[in-house]
Protein backbone atom coordinates (compact mmCIF):
# COMPACT_ATOMS: atom_id res chain seq x y z
CA UNK A 1 0.00 0.00 0.00
CA UNK A 2 0.97 3.57 -0.78
CA UNK A 3 2.15 5.61 2.42
CA UNK A 4 -0.61 8.59 1.36
CA UNK A 5 -3.39 5.86 1.71
CA UNK A 6 -1.98 4.20 4.61
CA UNK A 7 -1.74 7.67 6.39
CA UNK A 8 -5.52 8.32 5.24
CA UNK A 9 -6.45 5.44 6.24
CA UNK A 10 -4.88 4.95 9.62
CA UNK A 11 -6.65 8.48 10.40
CA UNK A 12 -9.87 7.86 9.33
CA UNK A 13 -9.79 4.68 11.09
CA UNK A 14 -8.78 5.97 14.73
CA UNK A 15 -10.29 9.22 14.54
CA UNK A 16 -13.43 8.33 12.79
CA UNK A 17 -15.27 11.09 14.84
CA UNK A 18 -12.94 13.77 13.57
CA UNK A 19 -13.72 15.33 10.03
CA UNK A 20 -10.46 15.46 7.88
CA UNK A 21 -9.87 17.44 4.73
CA UNK A 22 -7.64 15.56 2.57
CA UNK A 23 -5.82 17.72 -0.34
CA UNK A 24 -3.26 17.34 -2.64
CA UNK A 25 -0.81 19.56 -5.08
CA UNK A 26 2.38 18.70 -6.52
CA UNK A 27 2.45 15.18 -4.94
CA UNK A 28 2.21 16.58 -1.60
CA UNK A 29 -0.46 15.59 0.91
CA UNK A 30 -2.36 17.84 3.29
CA UNK A 31 -4.50 17.01 6.29
CA UNK A 32 -6.69 19.45 7.81
CA UNK A 33 -8.65 19.13 10.65
CA UNK A 34 -10.01 21.46 13.90
CA UNK A 35 -7.23 22.75 16.18
CA UNK A 36 -8.62 21.72 19.14
CA UNK A 37 -7.09 17.74 18.06
CA UNK A 38 -3.62 18.84 17.61
CA UNK A 39 -1.66 17.40 19.87
CA UNK A 40 -4.21 14.00 20.16
CA UNK A 41 -2.92 13.45 15.98
CA UNK A 42 0.28 14.27 16.22
CA UNK A 43 0.66 12.21 19.31
CA UNK A 44 -1.22 9.54 17.10
CA UNK A 45 1.14 10.54 14.45
CA UNK A 46 4.25 10.16 16.12
CA UNK A 47 3.68 6.67 17.95
CA UNK A 48 1.89 4.70 15.48
CA UNK A 49 4.27 2.11 14.82
CA UNK A 50 3.21 1.75 11.28
CA UNK A 51 3.80 5.31 10.70
CA UNK A 52 6.58 7.06 13.09
CA UNK A 53 6.52 10.69 12.02
CA UNK A 54 9.24 11.25 14.22
CA UNK A 55 11.08 14.45 12.96
CA UNK A 56 8.49 17.48 12.68
CA UNK A 57 10.25 19.91 10.40
CA UNK A 58 8.50 23.11 10.45
CA UNK A 59 6.06 24.61 12.44
CA UNK A 60 4.28 27.89 11.16
CA UNK A 61 1.66 29.69 10.42
CA UNK A 62 -0.37 31.62 7.22
CA UNK A 63 -2.20 34.66 7.58
CA UNK A 64 -5.05 34.84 5.28
CA UNK A 65 -5.95 38.73 6.27
CA UNK A 66 -9.49 39.10 5.50
CA UNK A 67 -10.75 35.59 5.51
CA UNK A 68 -13.43 34.06 8.45
CA UNK A 69 -10.61 32.01 10.41
CA UNK A 70 -7.90 34.28 10.03
CA UNK A 71 -4.89 32.29 10.87
CA UNK A 72 -4.12 28.59 9.87
CA UNK A 73 -0.86 26.86 11.41
CA UNK A 74 0.96 24.22 9.33
CA UNK A 75 2.97 21.54 10.44
CA UNK A 76 5.52 19.47 8.43
CA UNK A 77 6.75 16.19 9.33
CA UNK A 78 8.95 13.55 8.28
CA UNK A 79 8.11 9.99 8.53
CA UNK A 80 11.85 8.62 7.96
CA UNK A 81 10.73 4.91 8.02
CA UNK A 82 8.35 5.53 5.23
CA UNK A 83 10.66 9.04 3.53
CA UNK A 84 7.49 10.67 3.25
CA UNK A 85 6.22 14.44 4.34
CA UNK A 86 3.07 15.12 5.86
CA UNK A 87 1.66 18.58 5.79
CA UNK A 88 -1.18 19.20 8.56
CA UNK A 89 -2.86 22.27 9.40
CA UNK A 90 -5.70 23.63 11.74
CA UNK A 91 -7.21 26.86 11.01
CA UNK A 92 -7.34 29.91 14.41
CA UNK A 93 -9.68 32.55 14.50
CA UNK A 94 -8.56 35.87 15.31
CA UNK A 95 -10.85 36.05 18.63
CA UNK A 96 -9.47 32.75 19.75
CA UNK A 97 -5.76 33.32 18.63
CA UNK A 98 -4.53 30.49 20.54
CA UNK A 99 -3.59 26.64 19.84
CA UNK A 100 -2.31 23.89 22.01
CA UNK A 101 1.40 23.44 22.10
CA UNK A 102 2.94 20.33 20.44
CA UNK A 103 6.28 20.49 22.49
CA UNK A 104 5.10 17.71 24.54
CA UNK A 105 5.22 15.38 21.12
CA UNK A 106 7.92 16.70 18.94
CA UNK A 107 10.42 19.13 21.38
CA UNK A 108 11.98 20.38 18.33
CA UNK A 109 8.26 22.84 17.97
CA UNK A 110 9.54 24.91 21.02
CA UNK A 111 11.54 27.41 19.13
CA UNK A 112 9.38 27.19 15.49
CA UNK A 113 6.24 27.77 18.01
CA UNK A 114 8.18 30.89 19.76
CA UNK A 115 8.60 32.18 16.43
CA UNK A 116 5.31 31.72 15.44
CA UNK A 117 4.00 33.61 18.11
CA UNK A 118 6.73 36.28 17.50
CA UNK A 119 5.73 36.86 13.59
CA UNK A 120 1.91 36.02 14.33
CA UNK A 121 0.92 36.06 17.59
CA UNK A 122 -0.65 33.11 18.12
CA UNK A 123 -0.31 32.07 21.98
CA UNK A 124 0.65 28.20 21.85
CA UNK A 125 -0.96 26.85 25.54
CA UNK A 126 0.95 24.52 27.51
CA UNK A 127 4.41 26.05 26.00
CA UNK A 128 7.46 25.69 28.08
CA UNK A 129 8.82 29.08 27.57
CA UNK A 130 6.69 31.60 25.63
CA UNK A 131 8.70 34.36 24.51
CA UNK A 132 9.60 36.06 21.34
CA UNK A 133 12.42 34.46 19.25
CA UNK A 134 14.01 37.16 17.41
CA UNK A 135 12.39 40.60 18.29
CA UNK A 136 12.98 42.08 21.38
CA UNK A 137 10.37 41.33 24.71
CA UNK A 138 9.09 44.91 24.48
CA UNK A 139 8.16 44.76 21.09
CA UNK A 140 4.17 45.18 20.71
CA UNK A 141 3.91 44.27 16.89
CA UNK A 142 3.83 40.71 14.74
CA UNK A 143 5.76 41.49 11.47
CA UNK A 144 4.71 38.94 9.77
CA UNK A 145 0.41 39.47 10.04
CA UNK A 146 -0.65 41.12 6.79
CA UNK A 147 -1.44 44.48 8.32
CA UNK A 148 2.07 45.17 9.40
CA UNK A 149 3.55 47.40 7.15
CA UNK A 150 6.76 46.32 5.05
CA UNK A 151 8.31 49.45 5.81
CA UNK A 152 7.75 49.30 9.78
CA UNK A 153 6.16 51.01 12.06
CA UNK A 154 8.54 54.33 13.56
CA UNK A 155 8.87 54.60 16.51
CA UNK A 156 8.02 50.81 17.34
CA UNK A 157 12.01 50.29 18.07
CA UNK A 158 13.09 52.87 20.36
CA UNK A 159 16.46 53.99 19.95
CA UNK A 160 18.96 53.61 22.74
CA UNK A 161 18.76 57.09 24.62
CA UNK A 162 21.89 59.31 23.92
CA UNK B 1 53.15 31.32 37.31
CA UNK B 2 54.58 32.12 40.84
CA UNK B 3 51.72 33.41 43.49
CA UNK B 4 51.84 37.30 44.09
CA UNK B 5 52.11 37.65 48.41
CA UNK B 6 51.42 41.58 49.48
CA UNK B 7 55.03 42.34 49.20
CA UNK B 8 55.70 42.22 45.64
CA UNK B 9 52.97 44.91 44.67
CA UNK B 10 53.75 48.00 45.36
CA UNK B 11 50.89 48.97 48.61
CA UNK B 12 50.06 52.62 46.82
CA UNK B 13 48.43 50.05 43.47
CA UNK B 14 46.94 47.83 46.41
CA UNK B 15 45.18 50.96 47.66
CA UNK B 16 44.09 51.71 44.52
CA UNK B 17 42.43 48.12 44.28
CA UNK B 18 40.96 47.94 47.02
CA UNK B 19 39.82 51.98 48.03
CA UNK B 20 38.26 52.18 44.67
CA UNK B 21 34.15 52.57 44.76
CA UNK B 22 32.84 49.70 44.59
CA UNK B 23 28.89 48.01 45.01
CA UNK B 24 30.49 44.59 44.04
CA UNK B 25 30.49 42.33 46.40
CA UNK B 26 32.42 39.30 46.55
CA UNK B 27 32.07 36.95 49.25
CA UNK B 28 32.67 32.84 48.53
CA UNK B 29 33.82 33.11 45.27
CA UNK B 30 33.45 30.00 44.21
CA UNK B 31 30.86 28.55 46.33
CA UNK B 32 28.60 31.01 44.32
CA UNK B 33 26.34 30.48 40.80
CA UNK B 34 27.75 32.75 38.34
CA UNK B 35 25.92 34.26 35.08
CA UNK B 36 27.88 34.68 32.42
CA UNK B 37 26.94 36.57 29.14
CA UNK B 38 29.14 35.16 26.07
CA UNK B 39 28.00 37.14 22.82
CA UNK B 40 26.92 38.77 20.85
CA UNK B 41 30.08 39.97 19.90
CA UNK B 42 32.18 37.22 20.32
CA UNK B 43 34.26 35.60 17.84
CA UNK B 44 33.55 32.11 18.68
CA UNK B 45 29.87 32.21 18.21
CA UNK B 46 29.89 32.39 14.53
CA UNK B 47 28.09 35.26 13.95
CA UNK B 48 25.55 37.17 16.43
CA UNK B 49 24.56 34.71 18.88
CA UNK B 50 24.40 35.67 22.33
CA UNK B 51 24.23 32.67 24.56
CA UNK B 52 23.76 33.51 28.67
CA UNK B 53 25.50 30.64 30.40
CA UNK B 54 24.61 30.13 34.58
CA UNK B 55 28.02 28.92 35.70
CA UNK B 56 28.69 26.68 39.06
CA UNK B 57 32.61 27.66 38.97
CA UNK B 58 33.88 26.33 35.51
CA UNK B 59 30.92 24.17 34.45
CA UNK B 60 27.58 25.11 33.10
CA UNK B 61 24.61 24.79 34.73
CA UNK B 62 22.16 26.24 32.48
CA UNK B 63 22.43 28.05 29.40
CA UNK B 64 19.77 30.11 26.80
CA UNK B 65 20.50 30.99 23.61
CA UNK B 66 19.16 34.80 22.18
CA UNK B 67 18.53 34.99 18.40
CA UNK B 68 17.57 37.76 16.56
CA UNK B 69 20.35 40.07 16.26
CA UNK B 70 20.79 39.40 12.49
CA UNK B 71 17.15 39.37 11.52
CA UNK B 72 16.38 41.18 9.02
CA UNK B 73 13.01 39.94 8.17
CA UNK B 74 13.14 37.82 4.96
CA UNK B 75 9.89 36.58 5.13
CA UNK B 76 8.26 39.53 5.15
CA UNK B 77 10.41 40.47 1.74
CA UNK B 78 9.78 38.07 0.08
CA UNK B 79 6.24 38.59 0.36
CA UNK B 80 6.49 41.28 -1.00
CA UNK B 81 8.85 40.96 -3.81
CA UNK B 82 8.70 38.54 -7.02
CA UNK B 83 10.19 34.94 -6.99
CA UNK B 84 13.03 36.05 -9.02
CA UNK B 85 13.80 39.11 -7.09
CA UNK B 86 14.35 37.50 -3.71
CA UNK B 87 17.36 34.39 -5.80
CA UNK B 88 20.04 37.51 -4.84
CA UNK B 89 18.73 37.67 -1.01
CA UNK B 90 18.71 33.62 -0.45
CA UNK B 91 23.16 34.12 -0.77
CA UNK B 92 22.47 36.01 2.16
CA UNK B 93 20.69 33.91 4.22
CA UNK B 94 23.15 30.83 5.22
CA UNK B 95 26.43 33.22 3.17
CA UNK B 96 28.78 30.46 3.34
CA UNK B 97 27.12 27.93 0.94
CA UNK B 98 25.07 30.89 -1.20
CA UNK B 99 25.02 28.57 -4.48
CA UNK B 100 23.13 25.54 -2.46
CA UNK B 101 20.35 28.25 -1.42
CA UNK B 102 20.04 29.69 -5.03
CA UNK B 103 19.19 25.75 -5.83
CA UNK B 104 17.15 25.27 -2.83
CA UNK B 105 15.12 28.62 -3.83
CA UNK B 106 14.60 28.02 -7.45
CA UNK B 107 13.65 24.24 -6.83
CA UNK B 108 11.12 25.18 -4.60
CA UNK B 109 9.75 27.76 -6.97
CA UNK B 110 10.15 25.33 -10.18
CA UNK B 111 8.20 22.87 -8.06
CA UNK B 112 5.46 25.70 -7.29
CA UNK B 113 5.32 26.13 -11.05
CA UNK B 114 5.28 22.87 -12.04
CA UNK B 115 8.07 23.50 -14.43
CA UNK B 116 11.49 21.69 -14.58
CA UNK B 117 14.85 22.56 -15.80
CA UNK B 118 16.76 21.25 -18.88
CA UNK B 119 19.51 17.98 -17.59
CA UNK B 120 22.60 19.83 -18.59
CA UNK B 121 21.19 23.06 -15.84
CA UNK B 122 20.44 20.29 -13.14
CA UNK B 123 24.00 18.52 -13.56
CA UNK B 124 25.29 22.35 -13.28
CA UNK B 125 23.23 22.84 -10.09
CA UNK B 126 25.07 19.29 -8.75
CA UNK B 127 27.63 20.27 -9.00
CA UNK B 128 27.53 23.34 -7.50
CA UNK B 129 25.73 22.71 -4.32
CA UNK B 130 28.43 20.06 -3.80
CA UNK B 131 31.32 22.57 -4.40
CA UNK B 132 29.70 24.67 -1.99
CA UNK B 133 29.29 22.33 0.31
CA UNK B 134 33.06 21.19 0.32
CA UNK B 135 33.94 25.27 0.70
CA UNK B 136 31.27 25.05 3.40
CA UNK B 137 32.50 22.16 5.28
CA UNK B 138 36.49 23.40 4.76
CA UNK B 139 35.09 26.71 6.68
CA UNK B 140 33.33 24.49 9.52
CA UNK B 141 36.61 22.74 10.22
CA UNK B 142 39.06 25.46 10.25
CA UNK B 143 36.38 27.65 12.30
CA UNK B 144 36.18 24.49 15.10
CA UNK B 145 40.02 23.85 15.06
CA UNK B 146 40.34 27.20 15.06
CA UNK B 147 38.03 27.93 18.86
CA UNK B 148 40.19 25.06 20.28
CA UNK B 149 43.15 26.54 19.27
CA UNK B 150 44.62 25.02 15.97
CA UNK B 151 45.03 28.27 14.16
CA UNK B 152 47.27 26.25 11.34
CA UNK B 153 44.36 24.45 10.10
CA UNK B 154 42.03 27.63 9.45
CA UNK B 155 44.48 28.95 7.16
CA UNK B 156 44.57 25.93 5.03
CA UNK B 157 41.26 24.57 4.82
CA UNK B 158 40.83 28.51 3.81
CA UNK B 159 43.47 28.34 1.20
CA UNK B 160 41.54 25.04 -0.64
CA UNK B 161 38.20 27.03 -0.21
CA UNK B 162 39.72 30.35 -2.14
CA UNK B 163 40.17 27.71 -5.18
CA UNK B 164 36.79 27.91 -5.09
CA UNK B 165 35.84 31.31 -4.85
CA UNK B 166 38.11 31.62 -7.71
CA UNK B 167 36.18 28.99 -10.12
CA UNK B 168 32.90 30.94 -8.83
CA UNK B 169 33.95 33.94 -10.05
CA UNK B 170 35.01 32.79 -13.42
CA UNK B 171 31.39 30.70 -13.38
CA UNK B 172 29.53 33.61 -12.75
CA UNK B 173 31.23 36.69 -12.14
CA UNK B 174 30.94 37.19 -8.28
CA UNK B 175 32.94 35.61 -5.68
CA UNK B 176 30.81 35.50 -2.53
CA UNK B 177 27.06 36.00 -3.26
CA UNK B 178 26.47 34.07 -6.87
CA UNK B 179 23.36 34.64 -7.09
CA UNK B 180 23.73 31.98 -10.24
CA UNK B 181 20.51 29.91 -10.72
CA UNK B 182 17.83 31.08 -12.51
CA UNK B 183 14.46 29.52 -12.54
CA UNK B 184 14.07 27.41 -15.28
CA UNK B 185 17.99 27.06 -15.37
CA UNK B 186 21.12 28.86 -14.95
CA UNK B 187 22.28 31.99 -15.71
CA UNK B 188 24.76 30.70 -18.16
CA UNK B 189 26.53 27.95 -19.50
CA UNK B 190 29.62 26.75 -17.36
CA UNK B 191 31.66 27.49 -19.87
CA UNK B 192 34.55 24.51 -20.33
CA UNK B 193 37.66 26.31 -19.33
CA UNK B 194 35.31 26.38 -15.36
CA UNK B 195 34.68 22.45 -15.87
CA UNK B 196 38.28 22.12 -16.87
CA UNK B 197 39.48 24.43 -13.30
CA UNK B 198 36.43 22.10 -11.05
CA UNK B 199 38.48 18.79 -12.31
CA UNK B 200 41.41 20.48 -11.62
CA UNK B 201 40.53 21.02 -7.91
CA UNK B 202 38.82 17.32 -6.64
CA UNK B 203 42.11 16.11 -8.25
CA UNK B 204 44.00 18.13 -6.11
CA UNK B 205 41.89 18.35 -3.08
CA UNK B 206 41.99 15.14 -1.58
CA UNK B 207 45.89 14.93 -1.14
CA UNK B 208 44.87 18.61 0.66
CA UNK B 209 42.28 17.46 2.69
CA UNK B 210 44.62 14.77 3.79
CA UNK B 211 47.20 16.92 4.59
CA UNK B 212 44.72 19.47 7.02
CA UNK B 213 43.24 16.33 8.49
CA UNK B 214 46.58 14.99 9.32
CA UNK B 215 46.79 17.87 11.60
CA UNK B 216 43.67 17.12 13.05
CA UNK B 217 43.41 13.35 13.34
CA UNK B 218 46.53 12.59 15.68
CA UNK B 219 46.63 15.57 17.35
CA UNK B 220 45.75 14.68 20.94
CA UNK B 221 45.15 18.25 22.26
CA UNK B 222 42.07 18.34 19.16
CA UNK B 223 40.85 14.72 19.95
CA UNK B 224 40.74 15.54 24.00
CA UNK B 225 38.81 18.60 23.50
CA UNK B 226 36.43 16.93 20.98
CA UNK B 227 36.21 13.61 21.97
CA UNK B 228 33.16 12.70 24.64
CA UNK B 229 32.28 16.37 24.35
CA UNK B 230 28.53 17.54 23.73
CA UNK B 231 27.17 14.01 22.94
CA UNK B 232 23.72 13.59 21.75
CA UNK B 233 22.02 10.17 21.76
CA UNK B 234 20.02 9.64 18.35
CA UNK B 235 16.88 9.52 19.27
CA UNK B 236 17.35 12.95 21.46
CA UNK B 237 18.64 14.75 18.00
CA UNK B 238 15.75 13.34 15.92
CA UNK B 239 13.24 14.92 18.55
CA UNK B 240 14.80 18.50 18.53
CA UNK B 241 14.61 18.51 14.73
CA UNK B 242 18.53 17.95 14.22
CA UNK B 243 19.22 17.90 10.26
CA UNK B 244 22.36 17.67 8.44
CA UNK B 245 26.07 16.64 9.57
CA UNK B 246 25.06 16.89 13.08
CA UNK B 247 22.09 14.26 12.60
CA UNK B 248 24.34 11.92 11.13
CA UNK B 249 26.78 12.48 13.52
CA UNK B 250 24.70 11.02 15.82
CA UNK B 251 23.96 7.67 13.62
CA UNK B 252 20.93 8.66 11.62
CA UNK B 253 21.62 7.97 8.50
CA UNK B 254 19.02 10.85 6.90
CA UNK B 255 19.82 12.70 3.76
CA UNK B 256 17.49 14.52 1.54
CA UNK B 257 19.91 13.33 -1.18
CA UNK B 258 19.09 9.98 -0.83
CA UNK B 259 15.49 10.13 0.99
CA UNK B 260 14.30 12.19 -1.23
CA UNK B 261 16.17 12.53 -4.17
CA UNK B 262 15.97 15.59 -6.44
CA UNK B 263 17.96 17.04 -9.17
CA UNK B 264 19.84 13.70 -10.27
CA UNK B 265 21.19 12.52 -6.83
CA UNK B 266 19.41 9.11 -7.94
CA UNK B 267 21.87 8.29 -10.54
CA UNK B 268 24.99 9.73 -8.34
CA UNK B 269 26.76 6.83 -6.68
CA UNK B 270 27.47 8.16 -2.86
CA UNK B 271 27.72 6.76 0.68
CA UNK B 272 25.88 8.69 3.35
CA UNK B 273 28.52 8.80 5.91
CA UNK B 274 27.21 8.45 9.77
CA UNK B 275 29.11 8.19 12.87
CA UNK B 276 27.34 6.80 15.75
CA UNK B 277 29.23 8.56 18.89
CA UNK B 278 27.09 11.87 18.47
CA UNK B 279 29.92 13.97 19.76
CA UNK B 280 31.66 16.89 18.86
CA UNK B 281 34.43 14.64 17.20
CA UNK B 282 31.84 12.15 15.39
CA UNK B 283 30.36 15.97 13.65
CA UNK B 284 34.03 16.91 12.75
CA UNK B 285 34.37 13.01 11.06
CA UNK B 286 31.19 13.53 9.26
CA UNK B 287 32.40 16.64 7.87
CA UNK B 288 35.54 15.75 6.50
CA UNK B 289 34.35 12.12 5.34
CA UNK B 290 31.78 14.48 3.24
CA UNK B 291 33.69 16.75 1.48
CA UNK B 292 35.15 13.24 0.24
CA UNK B 293 31.73 12.19 -1.39
CA UNK B 294 30.65 15.30 -2.48
CA UNK B 295 34.54 14.97 -4.32
CA UNK B 296 32.83 11.68 -5.78
CA UNK B 297 29.96 13.30 -6.90
CA UNK B 298 31.63 16.45 -8.59
CA UNK B 299 33.61 13.57 -10.77
CA UNK B 300 30.14 11.69 -11.61
CA UNK B 301 28.65 15.26 -12.58
CA UNK B 302 31.43 16.05 -14.83
CA UNK B 303 31.98 12.57 -16.45
CA UNK B 304 27.88 12.72 -17.33
CA UNK B 305 27.11 16.23 -17.46
CA UNK B 306 25.00 16.20 -20.77
CA UNK B 307 24.95 18.63 -23.65
CA UNK B 308 22.32 20.87 -24.38
CA UNK B 309 20.50 24.03 -23.19
CA UNK B 310 21.20 26.00 -19.88
CA UNK B 311 17.66 27.60 -19.45
CA UNK B 312 14.22 26.10 -19.74
CA UNK B 313 12.36 27.47 -22.94
CA UNK B 314 9.00 28.18 -21.81
CA UNK B 315 8.32 32.16 -22.35
CA UNK B 316 5.69 32.74 -19.70
CA UNK B 317 7.76 31.25 -16.78
CA UNK B 318 11.45 32.02 -17.72
CA UNK B 319 13.15 35.12 -18.17
CA UNK B 320 14.37 35.07 -21.52
CA UNK B 321 18.23 35.70 -22.59
CA UNK B 322 19.34 39.33 -22.63
CA UNK B 323 20.82 39.45 -26.19
CA UNK B 324 17.01 38.32 -27.18
CA UNK B 325 15.85 40.88 -25.05
CA UNK B 326 17.09 43.57 -26.93
CA UNK B 327 17.02 42.05 -30.41
CA UNK B 328 13.21 40.27 -30.59
CA UNK B 329 9.74 41.36 -30.21
CA UNK B 330 8.13 38.43 -28.53
CA UNK B 331 11.02 38.19 -25.81
CA UNK B 332 10.57 42.17 -24.99
CA UNK B 333 7.02 41.49 -24.11
CA UNK B 334 7.56 38.27 -22.22
CA UNK B 335 10.74 40.16 -20.03
CA UNK B 336 8.23 42.77 -19.21
CA UNK B 337 5.67 41.05 -18.32
CA UNK B 338 7.77 39.01 -16.10
CA UNK B 339 9.27 41.98 -14.73
CA UNK B 340 6.67 43.57 -13.99
CA UNK B 341 4.37 41.17 -12.63
CA UNK B 342 6.03 37.79 -12.14
CA UNK B 343 5.50 34.49 -12.87
CA UNK B 344 2.00 34.18 -11.41
CA UNK B 345 2.34 30.11 -10.20
CA UNK B 346 -0.95 28.42 -9.76
CA UNK B 347 -2.37 28.74 -6.43
CA UNK B 348 -1.19 25.64 -3.88
CA UNK B 349 1.22 25.01 -1.43
CA UNK B 350 4.67 23.67 -1.71
CA UNK B 351 7.18 22.63 0.68
CA UNK B 352 10.54 21.77 -1.33
CA UNK B 353 13.76 21.01 1.04
CA UNK B 354 17.29 20.19 -0.34
CA UNK B 355 20.23 18.86 2.08
CA UNK B 356 22.52 21.96 2.14
CA UNK B 357 25.73 22.03 3.85
CA UNK B 358 24.51 22.59 7.39
CA UNK B 359 21.16 20.47 7.03
CA UNK B 360 17.59 19.98 5.46
CA UNK B 361 16.83 23.80 3.98
CA UNK B 362 13.65 23.95 3.19
CA UNK B 363 10.91 26.34 1.71
CA UNK B 364 7.23 26.58 2.28
CA UNK B 365 4.94 28.84 -0.50
CA UNK B 366 1.87 29.61 -0.49
CA UNK B 367 0.67 30.86 -3.58
CA UNK B 368 -2.76 32.76 -4.33
CA UNK B 369 -1.72 32.76 -8.66
CA UNK B 370 0.20 36.24 -8.25
CA UNK B 371 3.72 37.48 -8.92
CA UNK B 372 4.68 37.38 -5.14
CA UNK B 373 4.68 34.43 -2.85
CA UNK B 374 0.95 35.45 -0.29
CA UNK B 375 3.50 33.33 2.15
CA UNK B 376 6.96 32.59 2.52
CA UNK B 377 8.69 30.27 4.98
CA UNK B 378 11.84 29.41 4.94
CA UNK B 379 13.54 26.65 7.18
CA UNK B 380 16.54 26.91 8.34
CA UNK B 381 18.67 24.32 9.10
CA UNK B 382 20.80 26.47 11.84
CA UNK B 383 18.00 27.65 13.39
CA UNK B 384 16.73 24.32 14.23
CA UNK B 385 20.25 22.74 15.16
CA UNK B 386 20.80 25.47 17.30
CA UNK B 387 18.08 24.19 19.96
CA UNK B 388 19.99 21.19 20.44
CA UNK B 389 22.82 23.79 22.28
CA UNK B 390 21.47 23.50 25.68
CA UNK B 391 21.14 20.19 26.02
CA UNK B 392 24.88 19.86 23.96
CA UNK B 393 26.47 22.35 26.37
CA UNK B 394 24.63 21.25 30.19
CA UNK B 395 27.47 20.22 32.50
CA UNK B 396 30.32 20.72 30.25
CA UNK B 397 33.33 23.21 31.01
CA UNK B 398 33.05 26.74 29.62
CA UNK B 399 35.77 26.16 26.96
CA UNK B 400 33.83 23.15 25.76
CA UNK B 401 31.03 25.75 25.13
CA UNK B 402 33.08 27.54 21.85
CA UNK B 403 33.88 23.51 20.80
CA UNK B 404 30.02 22.42 20.85
CA UNK B 405 28.91 25.68 19.12
CA UNK B 406 31.80 25.42 16.17
CA UNK B 407 30.94 21.55 15.95
CA UNK B 408 27.61 22.14 15.17
CA UNK B 409 28.52 25.12 12.50
CA UNK B 410 25.62 27.49 12.94
CA UNK B 411 25.53 30.70 10.34
CA UNK B 412 23.56 33.14 12.35
CA UNK B 413 22.61 34.63 8.66
CA UNK B 414 20.47 31.70 8.29
CA UNK B 415 19.02 30.86 11.73
CA UNK B 416 17.85 34.87 12.40
CA UNK B 417 16.83 35.18 8.41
Amino acid sequence: METKELVVNKLKENFSDISFEFSEFRDELSVSFDKKHVVKICKFLKEEPDLEFLLCEDVTAVDWAKRKNRFTVVYHIFSLKHNFRLRLKADIDESDCKVDSVTSVWKTSNWQERETYDMYGIEFNNHPDPRRMYMPEDFEYHPLRKDFPLMGIPGSLPLPKK
Amino acid sequence: MEKLTKDDVHPKIIEALLGAESNVTVDEALENEMVLNMGPQHPATHGVLRVVLRLDGETVVASVPELGYLHRGYEKMAENMSYYEFIPHTDRLDYLSPMANNVGWVLAVEKLAGIEAPPRAQYIRMMIAELTRIASHLVAIGALAMDVGALTVFLWTLREREKIMDIWDVLCGARFTNSYTRIGGVANDAQPEVLKSIRWFIDQFEENMDECERLLNRNRIFIERMDGVGVISKEDAIDLGMTGPSLRASGVEYDLRRAQPYLFYKDMNFKVITYSEGDCLARYFVRADETRESVKIIRQVLDNMPKGDTLLNQPKKVLPKKTEVYSRMEELIHDFMIVNFGINPPVGEIYHAIEGSKGELGFYFVSKGEGKPWKCKIRSPSFVNLQSLPNLIKGHMVSDVVAIIGSIDPIMGEADK
